[in-house]
């Protein structure tokens, strides 16, 4: 380590990082735990809601993101290389990405609330007591996740703001490194959500 | 012997093994559908929970670096999810035998 770089510990910036994360695992754990004790006790229920969901638009948003990842990926091992033109277009390329998860997110919840399906609407609240908790437990979990997902989205737009103005370089790329282990995780979240909500059998 | 252990941590992925790790997730996402759609047993489920685990450890291991991290760390990691597991296994306890 030159003196050019001062003070910076990049291993200790990247174990701040995974011990955040690690936070995030028990935070979601939890919101597993309850979908994994109600499935449980309304199995044929569980079933039958998950019927009800889109499984292409959750198969398409699942290949969107799995993409995102490759994209920021090689968006990190750019700047590593010196190669920062090329690491902007694959940070907005994966913000892009991030975009059209949430788009279609959105059109999800859109078809689901055109059918009465939210959280204490009068449909709803007619169902059975397995479906009332499916449909509590999707709204929380894919809300929470894509809430992160959103996070993300601006956190990568300030890092292509950053590689912009030389603030994160070839010998400075904790921030982006950082950044990038949230999005995995992120999409590592919605690799258990996909199976959980979409192909319950 | 520390230099070659912050060389590891320092590794830059290449695009090559990047666009494999995301091919064999591509192929993992077609199966887990597949498996969901034939319904070959009862056991789909936990197949498809298999499945997302494989997947999750590529994300881990070659996207997040941690095929290259240091055995401390992924021994916090290790550690992290023996926790969760034995909360989940707690409840589970409570639930099936209350």
């Amino acid at each position: 380590m030159g003196a050019a770089e001062g003070q910076r510990d990049r291993i200790g910036a990247k174990y701040g990082m995974w011990f955040f994360l690690f936070t995030e695992i028990l935070f979601f754990g939890g919101m597993f735990i309850l979908y994994a004790v109600y499935r449980s006790k309304y199995p044929a229920e569980f079933h039958a809601s998950a019927g009800e969901e889109n499984l292409l638009l959750g198969s398409i948003n699942t290949a969107v993101l799995l993409t995102s990842s490759l994209f920021m990926a090689v968006a990190i091992s750019a700047v590593k290389k010196g190669s920062y033109r090329l690491s902007v277009v694959f940070q907005a390329a994966t913000i892009l990405m991030g975009l059209a998860f949430l788009a279609i997110k959105a059109v999800e919840w859109y078809e689901k609330v055109a059918r009465g399906i939210y959280p204490n609407s009068p449909v709803l609240d007619k169902m059975k007591m397995g479906e009332i908790l499916f449909f509590g437990l999707y709204y929380v979990m894919t809300g929470i996740h894509g809430v992160h997902v959103f996070i993300g989205v601006c956190v990568i737009s300030f890092m292509v703001y950053f590689t912009l103005t030389g603030n994160v370089t070839q010998e400075n790329y904790s921030k982006i490194e950082n950044t990038g282990l949230y999005w995995h995780f992120v999409d590592i979240v919605w690799i258990y959500l996909f199976p959980l909500f979409y192909l319950i059998t | 012997m520390v230099r070659d252990a912050v060389e590891r941590e320092d590794h830059i992925g290449s695009y090559g093994t990047y666009i494999l790790i995301w091919a064999a997730l591509m192929v993992l996402l077609a199966v887990t559908i597949i498996v969901a759609k034939v319904e070959v047993s009862k056991y789909s489920v936990l197949l498809n929970l298999f499945i997302a685990t494989v997947k999750a450890g590529l994300v881990l291991f070659f996207f997040m670096h941690l095929k290259y991290e240091r055995g401390f760390l992924k021994g916090l990691l290790l550690m992290v999810l023996l926790i969760l597991a034995s909360v989940i296994g707690l409840t589970f306890s409570d639930v099936w035998y209350r």
